[in-house]
This record gives C-alpha cells, sequence and structure tokens, in this order.
C-alpha cells in the first residue's frame, strides 16, 4: 500500500513539524511495516518549472516528427527547446526541466545543440519525472503561474510511504485504517473519511432491478449517477492521488471507485446501465459458464465462484474482477455504482482458484468494512455528481445479510499474563476502544469487535491489540527460570562427532541441494529395479530438469565436486550430513486422514497419517578425487584410491564408537572389483569404494574418484563401553606369512587368525601382500604382524610359537593356508 | 741393563716430569680433532709416554724414595689427564655442532603433507546456537524435511484459506499420479518442529530446533530455495512476553556480541498472538552500527496449544524463528548468499567460525 502524507494528513491531524522518521517511526510501532520512503521533493533536483509554450515549429527534415519550441518560463526571453512529444499546442503550461536539473536516473539536463537547433531545457513527461510510467506524452498542466515552480502541480511536493500490511491488518490497506492508527500512536485527532457522505435507506424501488441468490454476499448496495459527462476527467488532486498511490487515472468513474477503495478501503465498482440487460443476479457460478475479465482473460467459472449475472450471462468476478462487456467506458453517461460486501473464504478461493490477485480481491479476502458499504457508494455517486456533472437517482438498493458481530470475552488481567506488562484495567479498556471495538464488563470484558475488524475472533487477538497499541517497547526483559534439561541426544552428539571427525581428517563438509533429476540414477548406474530408483517427487520444482528428491546423498553431493572440478580444485574430499528421502511401503494407497486442529489428534490417526510421509533416515556421504596426499619437497604424493573411502568409512565409525566390519561388497555406483560392503554388528550400513568408470565417465568426475556413504539411522548408538585390561608386560612380536589362493579375501584370513591365536593376541595387523610365481599359480602369500601379550606374565618365544602356529591352522583348515617359511 | 735403570730413574726426575707434562699438554691442546687427540692420548699416556715410563722406573730406585717419586709421577698424569679430557670436551662439543650445524634444513621450504578439511559454516552456527540453547536447559527438537500439510500449516492455524499460505511459496510432493493433492510438503519453516514437540512431550517444554527449510525462490544474492531456520519454543506455567524479550535479548548477544539488543515490533504470524518482528541492534555491521531485521517471534497462539492438546488455560508460552544464513552473512559480512550454498570448498575452508 504506498500512502502519500499529504492525503494521510487529511484524515490524521499531524502535528506541525513532523518529520520523515518521526512518522515512519509511528507506522513501525503500529505494525505497519516500512518498505520504502519515497521523497518526491528529492526525486528532481535543481530548477523545474512552469512553462508555457509560446512558439511551435514543426521540423521535417529528420526521421521522426520533432519540435522546436519556444517556451516562456519567466525569464526575459522565452527558452528555445526541441521536443518529440506532439500532444501540446502553443499556449499550453508544461513542466520545464532547465539546465542544471537532474532527473530520476541521474539524467541532466544542459544546454546543447540538438537537430541544428539549440536545446535550453527539456519539456516532461509523467515518466521523466519519475511521477507514473505515463509515456503517452509530455504533462501538459491545466493551471500553474509561468517561471514558478512545478513540483507542487505534479505532485513532487510529497513524501510517499510504501506499507507492507500483514493479513490481520486488512483495514490497512486504506488511507482510513493508516490514518486510524497513525493517529492512535501519535496522540492526534482522527477524522474518519466516512462521515463525508450521508446513509440513505434503502427505497422500496432500487436504481437497477437486483436479486442476491448466494449467502456468500454479505451486502449488496447500488446507486445509480444519470447523465455524466461522458469526457469528464477525473479532478487533478485525485488524478494526482491516484498516481501517486501507483494507480493510473483512466476515467472519472472508474477513478472515483479506485480513489474511494484506497481511502476507505472498501472496493467498488462501476457498471454502465446501458450495457445491462435485465435484473443483475448474484450468485454462484454453474460449471460450463466462461467469463473474459477485465485483463482480458477468458476464464472458466467454478461452481464456487460468485459472479454477477445479468441476462446476457456472467458479468464479473464478484470480489475479484469485473468483466468487459458491462464495463463503463468513455462513452459511459449512465453509472450504476456497486458497493458490496463478500464471504473472505469465498473471494481467496476464487482468486487462487483463477490466479487472479486484484486490488479488490486482496481488501476483500483480509475483510473489507461491510458497515460503510452503502456509504461508499454514496461518496461515489457524490464525486461522480460533482465532477462529472450527472443526477443522482433517489432510488437506493441495500440487500443487508450482515449477521450480529460475535462478542468477545477478556479477562481483563489476560493481556498483563500475557505481555508481563502491568496494564491497568482502564489502560486495557483504553486500547481496545483505540481499535475501534466496545468494551463492556468488569473482571470479564465483552468485546464487541469494530466492523472493519473481522480478524478479533480470539481473546489473544485482543491481548495483541492491547500490547500493539500501548507499545511493545514497554515490553520488560526476563528471562525464564533455567529448568533441568538433558542436553543433546546421544544421536545429535554422534552427527556432531562424525561431522567433526571428518573434517579433522581433511575432510571439508559442503551441503547440497537434496534435488535430483530423473536420469540422475542412470548416471549413477542403478539398475532397474534398484530400490534407490524409488523417489519422491516435487510438484513443482525450481528446475523442471531436477524434481525427485535425492535417496542417496551421493545423487547430489556429486555436484558439489563437479562445482569444484570446474572451477579448478581437482584435489577433493568433500562429505555431507543430510536428510534422504525413501517413499514409504504402499504410501500412495494409504488414506489421507484428516487431523482437527479444535483439539488433539487421537495417536491412532497421528500415527496413520505419518505413515505417508517418506522415510528420512540421516546419511553422511563423502567424495575424494585428485591427490591424497599432495605432491611436495619430500614426496611424490599420492593418488586417492578405494582405500581412502574405506578409511573415511572408518573415521564415522570411529567417531560412532563402533566397530566397522568390511567385506567384498557389489553396489551401484561403486566399481563391482572395488567396494567395501561396510557393516555394524553385522547389519549392512553403506558402502565404500572406487567409483565405477562408467559413473565417472557420465557425471564427469576423474577416473578412481572414491566415494563412501553410511547411513547413520541405521548404525545402533554404542552401549556403555567397558573398559580395556592394561597389561604391564611386554608384548612378544611374531610376524607370520600364510599362502592362501588369490581368491580369499584378506580380510577373512585375518580373522582366521584372530580366531586361532585366541585371548593373548594384542593386536594384529597386515603388513604385506607378495605374489610369485615360486607360491604357485593364483596364490598369494599375506604377511601379519602379531603382537601377543598376557596379563600376568612376560610370554616366552615358545608360548610365541604355539600360538602362532594354532592362529595358522585355523587359517588352514578354513583356506588350506600355509605358512611361508 | 743399569745404564737403562738408570736413564729410567731420570725420568723421575721433577725436572723430567715437568717436562713430560709440559709436552704433552701441548701435544693435547694442538689436537684439533678427536682424531689427533687420540693420537696424543696414545703419545702422552700410552705404554710408551714418558709418564708411563717413569712409573715403570720407580721400582728401580731405593725404598724411601719410591713414596714421594710415586705421588710426583701421578700429580704429573693426573695433569695429563685432566688437560685431554678438558681438550676431549671441547672437541666433542665442537663436533656436536658441527653435525648440527651440517644438519640443518630450510624449514620454510615444506610442502603440507595432509588435506586440511573444515566444517560447514552454517552447521558449526547451528551447533553453536544449539550449545547456547542447552546451557540454558533447552533440548534440541527435530522433524521431518517432507511434512505433511497438517504440521507445517493447519496445526499451525494457517487454515487453507487463511491469506499466509499464500504469502508462503511451498513446494509441494507430487502425489502417486504425479498430480497435486498428496497432503505432503517440503517444510516451509521450522516451526513444524513445535507441534511434533508439543504432541510429544508435556510441559514444561523448552526446545529449539535448528534445520533446513525450502521456499520456491530463485537464488540469487540473498535468496535460496534451501536454507536454515532456528526455531525456539516454550511453553510452561506463567510464561510471558517479557521471557521472550529477555530470551532473544540473551540469544543476540550471543550471535551479535555483547552489545548487541532486540527490539520487537508489531506483526502477524498465524501460530503466534500477540506477534511481532525482531530487530537487532548489529553494532559490528560493515556499514555501521545499525537495527537489521532478525527473525519473528510472538507468544503461542492458543488455538496452536489446542490442537497439541495443551490447555492454554493453563500453560502459555513463546516462539521464535529467525534464519541461520542471514545472521551469518550480517557477522562475517558476506555480501552473496550463493558462496554459502554452491558447495565450492574454499567457503568453508576460507571461513573458519569459532566451533
Amino acid at each position: 500500500m504506498r500512502i502519500p502524507v499529504s492525503w494521510l494528513s487529511e484524515y490524521a491531524a499531524l502535528p506541525e513539524g513532523l518529520s520523515t522518521a518521526e512518522l515512519d517511526a509511528a507506522l513501525v510501532d503500529a505494525g505497519l511495516e516500512v518498505e520504502e520512503v519515497h521523497d518526491l521533493r528529492e526525486q528532481v533536483a535543481g530548477p523545474l518549472v512552469v512553462g508555457r509554450v509560446a512558439s511551435v515549429e514543426e521540423l521535417t527534415e529528420f526521421k521522426k516528427p520533432i519540435r522546436h519550441c519556444h517556451v516562456e518560463v519567466g525569464e526575459d526571453e522565452p527558452r528555445s527547446i526541441i521536443c518529440g512529444a506532439r500532444n501540446f499546442a502553443e499556449g499550453d503550461l508544461v513542466v520545464v526541466a532547465l539546465p542544471g536539473a537532474v532527473l530520476p536516473g541521474g539524467f541532466t539536463i544542459g544546454s546543447r545543440k540538438t537537430y541544428g537547433r539549440l536545446s535550453e531545457g527539456m519539456i516532461c513527461s509523467a515518466r521523466e519525472l519519475g511521477v507514473s510510467d505515463d509515456h503517452e506524452g509530455i504533462m501538459v498542466l491545466p493551471e500553474g503561474t509561468v517561471g514558478e515552480d512545478a513540483r507542487a502541480l505534479v505532485g513532487l511536493d510529497d513524501v510517499v510511504f510504501e506499507l507492507a500490511i500483514t493479513p490481520d491488518m486488512g483495514y490497512c490497506f486504506s488511507v482510513r485504517g493508516i490514518a486510524r492508527e497513525v493517529a492512535h500512536r501519535l496522540g492526534v485527532a482522527f477524522a474518519d473519511p466516512v462521515a463525508k457522505a450521508v446513509e440513505h435507506p434503502a427505497t422500496d424501488e432500487p436504481p437497477h432491478p437486483i436479486r442476491v441468490e448466494t449467502d456468500g454476499c454479505t451486502r449488496f448496495t447500488l446507486r445509480a449517477v444519470h447523465g455524466v459527462d461522458a469526457n469528464a476527467e477525473s479532478p487533478e488532486w485525485m488524478a494526482k492521488r491516484l498516481t501517486q498511490a501507483g494507480m493510473r487515472p483512466i476515467g472519472l468513474a472508474v477513478d472515483v471507485t479506485n480513489y474511494l477503495m484506497l481511502e476507505l478501503g472498501h472496493p467498488l465498482h462501476a457498471f454502465d446501465l446501458d450495457r445491462l440487460s435485465g435484473d443483475l443476479v448474484v450468485r454462484r457460478a454453474s460449471s460450463g459458464e466462461k467469463l473474459t475479465t477485465l485483463d482480458d482473460v477468458e476464464r472458466a467459472l467454478d461452481p464456487e465462484d460468485m459472479v454477477i449475472y445479468d441476462d446476457s450471462g456472467p458479468l464479473s468476478l464478484a470480489g475479484v474482477m469485473g468483466g468487459e462487456s458491462s464495463e463503463v467506458g468513455p462513452g459511459t453517461r449512465n453509472v450504476l455504482i456497486e458497493a458490496a460486501h463478500w464471504d473472505p473464504v469465498a473471494i481467496a478461493r476464487t482468486s487462487r482458484r483463477h490466479r487472479l490477485t486484484s486490488e479488490a480481491s486482496k481488501r476483500y479476502e483480509r475483510g473489507a468494512d461491510p458497515a460503510i458499504s452503502m456509504l461508499a457508494a454514496q461518496r461515489a455517486a457524490d464525486l461522480l455528481v460533482e465532477y462529472g456533472g450527472g443526477t443522482l437517482a433517489d432510488q437506493v438498493a441495500d440487500v443487508d445479510h450482515r449477521g450480529p458481530v460475535e462478542a468477545i470475552e477478556l479477562p481483563v488481567d489476560l493481556p498483563a499474563k500475557t505481555t508481563g506488562v502491568d496494564y491497568d484495567r482502564a489502560t486495557v479498556v483504553a486500547m481496545i476502544e483505540a481499535a475501534g471495538c466496545t468494551v463492556e464488563g468488569d473482571e470479564v470484558l465483552t468485546v464487541t469487535p469494530a466492523s472493519w475488524r473481522p480478524d478479533l475472533t480470539d481473546p489473544a487477538d485482543l491481548v495483541e491489540e492491547v500490547a500493539r497499541l500501548h507499545g511493545y517497547k514497554h515490553i520488560p526483559s526476563s528471562i525464564p527460570r533455567a529448568i533441568a534439561g538433558t542436553g543433546l541426544t546421544p544421536e545429535q552428539r554422534r552427527r556432531r562427532r562424525v561431522a567433526r571427525a571428518l573434517a579433522d581428517n581433511g575432510f571439508v563438509e559442503t551441503y547440497t541441494f537434496p534435488f535430483v533429476s530423473r536420469e540422475r540414477a542412470d548416471e549413477l548406474g542403478l539398475d532397474e529395479k534398484d530400490p534407490q530408483r524409488d523417489a519422491v517427487a516435487v510438484l513443482n520444482p525450481m528446475d523442471d530438469a531436477a524434481p525427485l528428491l535425492r535417496t542417496t546423498i551421493l545423487a547430489s553431493l556429486v555436484g558439489a565436486v563437479r562445482t569444484n572440478l570446474a572451477r579448478g580444485t581437482r584435489d577433493l574430499a568433500v562429505f555431507e550430513e543430510g536428510l534422504v528421502f525413501v517413499p514409504s511401503e504402499g504410501w500412495s494407497e494409504l488414506e489421507i486422514v484428516d487431523l482437527p486442529v479444535s483439539k488433539r489428534p487421537e495417536d491412532e490417526a497421528i500415527s496413520a497419517a505419518i505413515q505417508r510421509l517418506p522415510v528420512q533416515p540421516r546419511h553422511v556421504a563423502a567424495i575424494l578425487c585428485g591427490q591424497a596426499v599432495p605432491a611436495g619437497v619430500d614426496s611424490a604424493g599420492r593418488a586417492v584410491d578405494w582405500a581412502d573411502a574405506v578409511e573415511a568409512a572408518e573415521i564415522v565409525a570411529e567417531a560412532s564408537g563402533v566397530k566397522l566390519e568390511t567385506a567384498q561388497g557389489e553396489s551401484a555406483p561403486w566399481h563391482p572389483g572395488r567396494c567395501a560392503e561396510l557393516r555394524v554388528d553385522g547389519e549392512v550400513v553403506g558402502h565404500a569404494g572406487e567409483l565405477h568408470p562408467e559413473v565417472c565417465e557420465a557425471l564427469g568426475l576423474p577416473r578412481r574418484t572414491a566415494a563412501v556413504e553410511i547411513d547413520l539411522t541405521a548404525v545402533a548408538l554404542p552401549g556403555p563401553a567397558s573398559a580395556p585390561e592394561i597389561s604391564h608386560y611386554p608384548a612378544t612380536l611374531i610376524d607370520v606369512a600364510v599362502v592362501v589362493a588369490e581368491v580369499v579375501p584378506s580380510g577373512e584370513v585375518e580373522a582366521a587368525l584372530r580366531e586361532g591365536a585366541g585371548e593373548l593376541l594384542d593386536s594384529l595387523r597386515l603388513f604385506d601382500v607378495y605374489r610369485d610365481a615360486k607360491l604357485g599359480e593364483d596364490r598369494k602369500s599375506l604377511a601379519f604382524k602379531m603382537e601377543l601379550r598376557a596379563g600376568d606374565r612376560t610370554l616366552t618365544n615358545e608360548e610365541g610359537v604355539a600360538i602362532r602356529d594354532a592362529a595358522v591352522a585355523v587359517a588352514a583348515a578354513r583356506f588350506g593356508a600355509t605358512i611361508r617359511e | 741393563m743399569s745404564n737403562d735403570n738408570e736413564n729410567q730413574a731420570g725420568l723421575l726426575q721433577p725436572e723430567a716430569l715437568s717436562r713430560a707434562v709440559k709436552e704433552a699438554s701441548a701435544a693435547i691442546e694442538s689436537a684439533d680433532s678427536l682424531g689427533e687427540l687420540a693420537a696424543a692420548k696414545t703419545a702422552c699416556l700410552g705404554d710408551k709416554a714418558p709418564v708411563s715410563l717413569a712409573r715403570r722406573a720407580i721400582g728401580s730406585i731405593p725404598g724411601k724414595e719410591r713414596g714421594e717419586a710415586g705421588r710426583n709421577v701421578n700429580a704429573a698424569r693426573a695433569e695429563i689427564t685432566g688437560a685431554y679430557e678438558a681438550r676431549k670436551a671441547v672437541l666433542e662439543a665442537a663436533e656436536a655442532e658441527r653435525i648440527l650445524r651440517e644438519e640443518t634444513v630450510d624449514v620454510t621450504a615444506r610442502t603440507p603433507r595432509r588435506r586440511s578439511g573444515a566444517r560447514h559454516p552454517i552447521n558449526v552456527q547451528m551447533d553453536r546456537i544449539a550449545d547456547l540453547f542447552v546451557a540454558m536447559g533447552y533440548e534440541i527438537g527435530e522433524g521431518p524435511e517432507v511434512e505433511l500439510e497438517w504440521f507445517n500449516f493447519d496445526a499451525l492455524n494457517i487454515h487453507p484459506d487463511h491469506p499466509a499460505r499464500t504469502m508462503m511459496d511451498t513446494f509441494h510432493i507430487a502425489d502417486g499420479d504425479g498430480e497435486y493433492g498428496s497432503n505432503m510438503v517440503l517444510r516451509t519453516h521450522t516451526s513444524t518442529v513445535q507441534i511434533h514437540t508439543m504432541l510429544t512431550k508435556k510441559p514444561p517444554i523448552y526446545t529449539v530446533a535448528p534445520g533446513r527449510v525450502y521456499r520456491t525462490d530463485e537464488v540469487d544474492a540473498t535468496h535460496s530455495p534451501v536454507f536454515h531456520q532456528t526455531e525456539g519454543l516454550v511453553i510452561d506455567e506463567g510464561i510471558t512476553m517479557a521471557d521472550l524479550k529477555g530470551t532473544l535479548d540473551h540469544f543476540a548477544k550471543s550471535v551479535f556480541g555483547p552489545d548487541a539488543k532486540t527490539r520487537l515490533r508489531p506483526s502477524y504470524f498465524p501460530f503466534t498472538e500477540p506477534s511481532a518482528e525482531v530487530d537487532v541492534w548489529f553494532s559490528a555491521h560493515k556499514d555501521g552500527a545499525r537495527w537489521i531485521e532478525w527473525g519473528g517471534c510472538g507468544m503461542v497462539n492458543p488455538r496452536v496449544l489446542r490442537a497439541c492438546g495443551i490447555d492454554p488455560g493453563v500453560y502459555s508460552g513463546f516462539a521464535f524463528g529467525m534464519g541461520v544464513e542471514r545472521a551469518l552473512m550480517l557477522r562475517h559480512g558476506i555480501t552473496d548468499l550463493r558462496d554459502i550454498i554452491d558447495g565450492d570448498v574454499r567457503f568453508p575452508a576460507g571461513l573458519r567460525v569459532e566451533d
């Protein structure tokens, strides 16, 4: 809502000398957010004066017609000015920017030679002055004194506030509402603009036959004005205010309805009486009906839409937008003014259904004042008569279906209890009355809200009015007493530890949008039947190419890797912790459960409703490529390989306090021979390894890119740990090399050795894999370092050898392993 | 033989011993390396050294003279040994120093041997906020990101025809046929966690919920369809707007510095009544100290309490919600939100926020 201060001051007696900043503060304190302040006085710098066109010489030798004018600007001689516009004549008063003036956009006026003539200034259009978008031609003034400052005449002597109106303050989509708020805030008098009209009771005969056949129409009033001068223009003050408020003057009848909508907050509609055929009927639409609205769109009407008809069919989408067939226009002489009030919900639905928001629908949706419909129609008629010279018809129609406004019971101490401000009863009553409500009662107040405040329905709404009108700045600051909290949950602590451990080990945390393309599953090489292809889809994605929600983090995290590669960072180790989205089984077949809001839903209902939600486990994933260890003065560096991804999994497991088990795995998008299946307590929780070469190719990643993804939600939280037994005796070190078939996984040999060695094995570590023809075809030697230790003595060499042999015996029995001598 | 004995006895003469000491000291002093010193040691203290020969000669002199001669020889030998030890210490120190000098490297000629990692500043910021509230006794609430409309709207007093419902630019989840009507959305605010918390816990409730939210905004310098909020919720007996104000003041100081303060402006949210916008006084703003918009807050609307089965006649509460990105941008002078969200590793690596 744009409101010029001059208009505001007509109804709120603003104190002399009130600064823009003070008014700004008053608006903000009232809950009216100031989005922008346009100080029109600063819009044009330098000399801007009224000029009279003394002579016009048409220059025809150029591509387009050009005028060379002499313009009197109050100096000894008229100024020579070149002008491209043609909508003025000799003797017209125009606005002239003289050399030195600076127009909006930093356009400085100078004295220069153009089209072979001297041009010492500029004759301005409304758009050049930033007054409106009108560029039809230059501004011709109806009145003015040659040589005087022109700012006041074109509305550049004002300050315009642009306000954001919250949905509960619909009445502030009007000068009336804003003036009321400002007057209260500043403690000055408020004059209600509706007082300018006198209410007339309905007459037996309406100005035009009318039938209201829907309960969605709360009030419908009509006045008619006959014999309006078809050429009558809106008075300058009205056009100026409309322009400042951001609307375009069109013609008297329409301008009057727009002007009053801005001033009163009550939308009005003007019909051309001569274009109506038969009775006006207000009812819900029938399906199949069509209406072309004023924005030139043909709309298929819905049976819920409220529509105004005559015998010819639908005329107007009630409360939202008029239709072309009955619109007032340049030839209109007889005007029927409608001021109606509609059900806000019905208007909101129609507006949303047709994706059509108008100045009228915005106001009706938030609740216009049904008490002033008749007065608004009357004001419109009065203005039409005054400036259009018509005759007001005696007939008055007023179909009034308003119900009583429901009173609210407010315990007088509730505002204090809610806000912590010690309001006394008098203050509470005064504030509620300042909101236009009537108050009765003592301990419990019975409050009847103002007709323009349909948002006031609950005691809490009145509490807000008291706090707001008294001023939020009076609310003190205190902190509630601390309660006995239990801190972060184990899952939350783990999530942090995992992220911090990865960061401490050289991984950079990032996060990616969870939106992925349908093709991403192919790029990741997922099998046709891979369950990871079953994804949740967004109906209205930002990017139509990425409508799915990720089922793995890697699916979106590769995007971050590509961004970095494109920017020239080649050595990367990135990770992300976040949710993935897996459709719950058969969700789309499940019934949608309606949950109540008037009371707590039953637990069963909540569970049933939540069944449809996707499963949203928390995953952690990492991708590495390039050099794992950078080449440097003392090292040739080392390229990333599959083991770096398994190492990342180890970091995650260690930070989670669990033991990671790995086994040969096979899962997309990994290399089928270089993929480790990750298990915790025997449960598969993820995979790590080198990405499939085709996946790297498809996604533009370097060959040998490694990745890991773990479902953190599936990793059980560790129980209380038991302390290790620390032996005080030195370890006995024995190396053992066993020869096994190539296909036997090292991890399984290691497990067999552990099992065979028994309790005295302190640690076991693979340190060499060796292949040689002498070992035999398809055989390999695995060398391990064993550390043996007892808690009560130093082990002898003989004991050590016995343990080693016992370990090898298990490996021999299981895999035919032999000791390599 | 007797001549030899006489010559050897001559070595026991004090003058001879003193000469031997003098010559030995000179030889030891002139040794420039541990090798030369070893040679000098053999010459001056070895079997054929004058003092060794002199000791052997003691047997050839009369018994009553042997005592004194022995003492003289020992004294001479001790003096030479002393000279030797002293020289050895000097030469060893020099040798040690030489080795250290030789082992000297250019410690600036080094290349890093590890990658350096970093956490994302947004997540660190959310952890810090969580820590602040945990210290105040709060718990950290969570909820799903794909959410039922009831949790995102209805339970928060945003009914289907409410104008506020169109204010939020919501990502809707397609139903089984790819159409509208799944009744699910990507949550537009972390206020959904309020509902989950109130449905599962009994008052008193002190919870904050930092998390990711979604709105259909095109990416630009200040907007992103995916961003983060911190939601706060307190439900207890006798909670007032003053408690809200005090909590926000405390919160503001932790995010914006010790001289931060807040101001409440009347506003509207369906789930709070009264509602307010929170501005914070930020003295370290790059363009000078000023009030900046920080978030929204208010007293939990009794309708929301009722929908969650909490008696508004007994309990009251407050709620607040702040954007995490905005605070981070202001605090660190980040001018383009895209730096935070586009995944470039140089951003987390370059902006180390207190962890």
